[in-house]
């Protein structure tokens, strides 16, 4: 999949003419990241020169941010929270069941909180929020991805 | 109870979401009932939380909904009156629980506005007097005064000025940023822009973490609803991209310039050269949202609170292994214990109380025989520990406080910024040392190992993430040591303990 056709206009719809163009590439690199997946070297080139700045320097951006990837994830995800709060809900022991529930088929990223720290343990799914989980929610959730 | 004339309150915010509230609330509806939208309460073990005519009924499912509108279902009668909101001082969250978030009305009809109308009829000066005799001081971890920042930016001298307000919120066991956000944004919005009167600038930034979707949705919405509101002064919300670090108030001030989340040596202090290199207010999400009550009632009001040079309130996040944990409210100088075991009832899982990490993943582990310790930023600095973003992460016994010791090491070494060699290497590092003594491998050495780490990482680093990670791990050896030495042993006998 291609993604310089649509980059340009991606850039242009950031720029307010108040800040300095480069100020906007974080929302640039998020809704790169949201169209394709994924932020290619290709793209990167191209932002630089939009942007005036070097390769070097934007990728050192997408490589900075756990949020930005330069290759297409190859599986769906969940994210699971394996901070302090979660841990201390027990999160640490649904883990294996999960690993082997979702092996190969989907992965089980860890983040570090997800501001449900009182009900945990807790995950996020695209952008959807699950708190409370058990075995079998969880379970139920990589079904889902899968 | 006629289903016709009462309106169903549940919450929309990402919490109850996350327990559901979605379906009950459609259930609600296709049962005929009128559903409002509201904010949370805070009572996080009773979500989904329905309110009818000012009665609550807890941990609602689908299936509830017939007897909940026959009013047959046990109710925890009416929810102002529980012990858990009653006791409150409710400032910040005065709102909570009472109005539609995104809604102008709602918010003006419970004083919304006020504090701006007010600000904008005093002199920058007056406002910044106001804010620093109400003691406010940032509620982001370090407890600077905010009246004192914001005089600097005041007087500082250029054509541009920015006010930024960090809701990065990335310690665990914290969730008030993201409760204003969803629940009441344009109280944060209506604090930034008077921040802007107060130091001069008309443009504001929001720089929300990516794990937070809805408070973003939400704040996106706010700020277009209301720009007529607030104009001249403008807002942009910006997201996160998912580096903790980002939260320290340099690097994220590099990461809205579209660079590496960094961090960057000080002085320059922001209130100088800030953002762009123009003087920017930068402030916690908390410290911004007690700025419409402080001007609306006056400074001296807010300092009427509190304790010692603590003055105000603090939302507490009670969160972790505990009962009923939630959004707490109250004057600075409640303790520890009193939070933890009489408001939130000890344990989810019935076991003793083991310990509590204050101040998220940077803050030292309380042990019980410090629950005394009083709700003061000095207090707290006096044993090393932390009241950072004040949230409560309670454990129970059962908690292994080598994994704890370890994760701090290796929650530092996956966010470090990678800028300085104690904080990049010396966690990596300690956590193979970690492993070493969870193995049960020449154990007092490698303690000592830790010592030296903790104290160049202590030493060494430029920002907290180095420098404070050593105070989890050392309050874990210093209270509990017993987790660390003879593990064989220990652990083989709780396991004889737990056949027995
Ligand atoms: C590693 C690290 C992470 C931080 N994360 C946050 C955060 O998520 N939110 C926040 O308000 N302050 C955070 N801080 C503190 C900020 O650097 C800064 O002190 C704060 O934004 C100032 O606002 P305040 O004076 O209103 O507290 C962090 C600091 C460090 C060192
Ligand atoms: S202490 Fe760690 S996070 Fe902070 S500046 Fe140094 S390397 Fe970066
Ligand atoms: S620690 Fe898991 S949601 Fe906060």
């Amino acid at each position: 999949m291609t993604q310089e056709g649509g980059i340009a206009e991606i850039v242009v719809r950031h720029q307010d003419g108040k800040t300095p163009a480069r100020g906007a590439l974080l929302p640039i690199l998020h809704d790169i990241q949201a169209e394709y997946g994924h932020i290619s070297e290709e793209t990167v080139r191209e932002l630089a020169a939009a942007l005036n700045l070097t390769r070097a320097e934007v990728h050192g951006v997408v490589s900075f941010y756990h949020d930005f990837n330069s290759k297409p994830a190859p599986l769906p995800a969940i994210k699971l929270c394996r901070a302090e709060a979660c841990k201390a809900r027990g999160v640490e022991a649904l883990v294996p069941d999960a690993e082997r529930a979702a092996a190969g088929r989907v992965k089980i990223e860890t983040v570090y909180c997800l501001g449900l720290c009182s009900v945990g343990p807790s995950a996020m799914v695209g952008s959807d929020v699950h708190a409370a989980l058990t075995p079998e929610k969880l379970n139920a959730l990589i079904e889902e991805a899968a | 109870m006629s289903t016709e004339k009462s309106i169903v309150r549940i919450s929309d915010d990402a919490l109850a979401l996350a327990l559901g509230a979605d379906k009950v609330a459609a259930a609600f509806e296709k049962a005929g009932a009128t559903v409002q939208r509201v904010s949370s309460w805070g009572m996080h073990w009773l979500e989904p939380l329905i309110e009818i005519d000012g009665v609550g009924y807890g941990n609602a499912a689908p299936g509830d909904v017939a007897t909940i509108l026959a009013g047959s279902a046990p109710s925890i009668g009416r929810i102002e009156d529980h012990p858990f909101i009653a006791e409150q001082q409710r400032l910040t969250f005065a709102r909570a629980g009472k109005t539609r978030p995104l809604s102008l009305e709602d918010y003006a009809a419970t004083g919304g506005w006020i504090g701006l109308d007010k600000a904008r009829a005093m002199s920058a000066q007056a406002i910044v007097e106001e804010v620093k005799a109400s003691g406010l001081r940032g509620r982001g971890g370090a407890g600077f005064p905010a009246g004192i920042k914001w005089d600097t930016v005041r007087n500082a001298r250029a054509d541009q000025k920015y006010i930024v307000c960090n809701a990065d919120e990335g310690d665990s066991g914290t969730f008030a940023d993201r409760m204003v956000m969803e629940g009441d944004p344009y109280m944060l919005i209506e604090g930034m822009a008077i921040a802007g009167l107060a130091v001069g600038a008309d443009k504001g930034y929001v720089y929300i973490r990516s794990e937070y979707p809805h408070a973003i949705a939400k704040m996106r919405a706010a700020v277009k609803h209301c720009a007529h509101i607030i104009a001249p002064f403008s807002i942009e919300i910006r997201m996160g991209a998912g580096a903790y670090v980002c939260g320290e108030e340099t690097s994220l001030l590099n990461s809205l310039e579209g660079r590496r989340g960094e961090v960057r040596a000080k002085p320059p202090l922001p209130a100088i050269k800030g953002l762009f290199g123009k003087p920017t207010v930068i402030n916690n999400l908390l410290t911004l949202a007690a700025i419409p009550w402080i001007i609306e009632h006056g400074g001296q009001a807010y300092a009427d609170y509190g304790m010692g040079r603590s003055r105000g309130t603090i939302p507490v996040q009670i969160a972790g292994n505990v009962k009923y944990g939630g959004l707490y409210e109250t004057a600075f100088g409640i303790s520890l214990g009193d939070l933890v075991n009489r408001i939130g009832g000890g344990t989810a899982s019935g076991r003793p109380v083991r310990c509590a990490q204050v101040g998220g993943p940077l803050g030292a582990y309380v042990p019980v025989e410090q629950f005394h310790l009083p709700f003061d930023y000095e207090a707290f600095a006096a044993v090393d520990a932390l009241i950072g973003h004040a949230g409560i992460t309670v454990f129970d016994d059962s908690v292994d406080m080598a994994q704890m010791a370890r994760f701090a090491l290796e929650f530092c070494a996956a966010e470090s910024c990678g800028k300085c060699t104690p904080c990049r290497l010396g966690s990596t590092r300690g956590v193979e040392v970690m492993d070493q003594i969870i193995a049960g491998r020449d154990v007092e050495r490698n303690l000592g190992l830790i010592e030296d780490l903790s104290d160049t990482m202590k030493y060494g680093s430029l920002c907290a993430l180095g420098g404070f990670t050593p105070y989890p791990v050392m309050s874990a050896i210093k209270y509990f040591p017993e987790d660390f030495k003879n593990r064989d042993l220990t652990r083989e006998s709780e396991r004889a303990g737990e056949h027995a």
